[in-house]
């Protein structure tokens, strides 16, 4: 169960969490409550798998180039490309949508040359061909993930 | 402008801030930095805009926000923006971004997505964006999401 600390913490920290020597105690002193309660609440929320980390997002293409990729496999086929497409460890977010483009993932690399070469690779260990669609513009501005944890 | 030891601060705290007192210093003394060079360069690096932003990064799914939906909409280039712009108003949309149409087998350039907690609210939601922004005369599709075969946050390494 949450209880308002948690709430609190998982919606108002997540663009700017304090860069003070003591932010927990900084955020103690903003919700009114101990330190101590705010470093629980926090190792709470992480043990239960709520946070995946307090860090830095870091904004698409600001080091290094990546790519949204969508590949169209057959469904009996679906689990083995998966599998070899979640082993490399440049992708991230690895997911099946419902569409005639079933695989969806993001890719990784040090420069659009190397993109290249890892897709090339990737097409040809699993036999099919995939889409390449970088980012072009980023419209979103209002950052975060707002959560509406009432109910 | 960024140097070496930046990119070797991103990836130490990429692996996220330790859940202790004075968190920053222990990133410092990994790095042989003091405390308050790590606090100035990670403040320098947000304003700017390489971090995109700092703080906690939640679990969406855990959190009961099961219904995953990513929008694609083929809109005229010349109405993208601000297309886009009021998309980005509603609050209930998470990330927009523009792609490369790739010809007939893809002519989307719009993406957009929504974190709802069921189905049936994110396509309520679709509805209300495709009338507040006069999306219903473009080709779109929404795709849900099924399998999550890996999710983990970007991983940058240092720069050798």
């Amino acid at each position: 169960m949450l209880s308002p600390l948690h709430k609190q913490l998982l919606n108002n920290y997540q663009q700017d969490f304090p860069l003070t020597a003591t932010p927990y105690l900084t955020i103690a002193e903003q919700l009114g409550v101990s330190e101590a309660e705010v470093l629980s609440a926090f190792q709470n929320l992480s043990q239960q798998n709520y946070i995946s980390r307090i860090g830095p997002v870091i904004a698409p293409n600001s080091i290094g180039a990546s790519a949204l990729v969508a590949m169209a496999i057959p469904e009996a086929d679906l689990q083995r490309v998966a599998d070899l497409i979640s082993a490399y460890p440049n992708v991230n977010h690895n997911y099946e949508r419902e569409n005639r483009f079933n695989l969806w993932f993001v890719l990784m690399a040090d420069d659009a040359a190397q993109l290249e070469t890892l897709i090339s690779e990737i097409e040809q260990q699993t036999g099919y061909s995939a889409m390449l669609l970088p980012m072009l513009a980023d419209y979103y501005i209002n950052l975060g993930f707002e959560l509406n944890l009432n109910d | 402008m960024i140097d070496d030891l930046d990119y070797q601060l991103l990836a130490a705290v990429q692996q996220g801030l330790p859940i202790v007192a004075r968190p920053y210093l222990k990133i410092a003394e990994q790095l042989g930095l003091d405390e308050q060079q790590v606090i100035e360069r990670l403040a320098r690096l947000k304003k700017l805009a390489l971090i995109k932003r700092w703080g906690v990064v939640v679990k969406h799914r855990q959190l009961g926000y099961r219904a995953n939906a990513m929008i694609v909409i083929k809109v005229p280039m010349s109405l993208i923006d601000s297309i886009a712009a009021k998309i980005c108003q509603h609050s209930f949309v998470n990330l927009c971004y523009q792609r490369p149409q790739q010809g007939e087998r893809w002519p989307y350039n719009l993406y957009c997505m929504i974190h709802g907690k069921d189905r049936d609210t994110v396509l309520q939601q679709w509805n209300q964006l495709q009338q507040a922004c006069e999306l219903s005369q473009y080709r779109s599709e929404i795709l849900f999401s099924r399998r999550c075969f890996k999710q983990r946050g970007a991983i940058y390494h240092p720069k050798p």
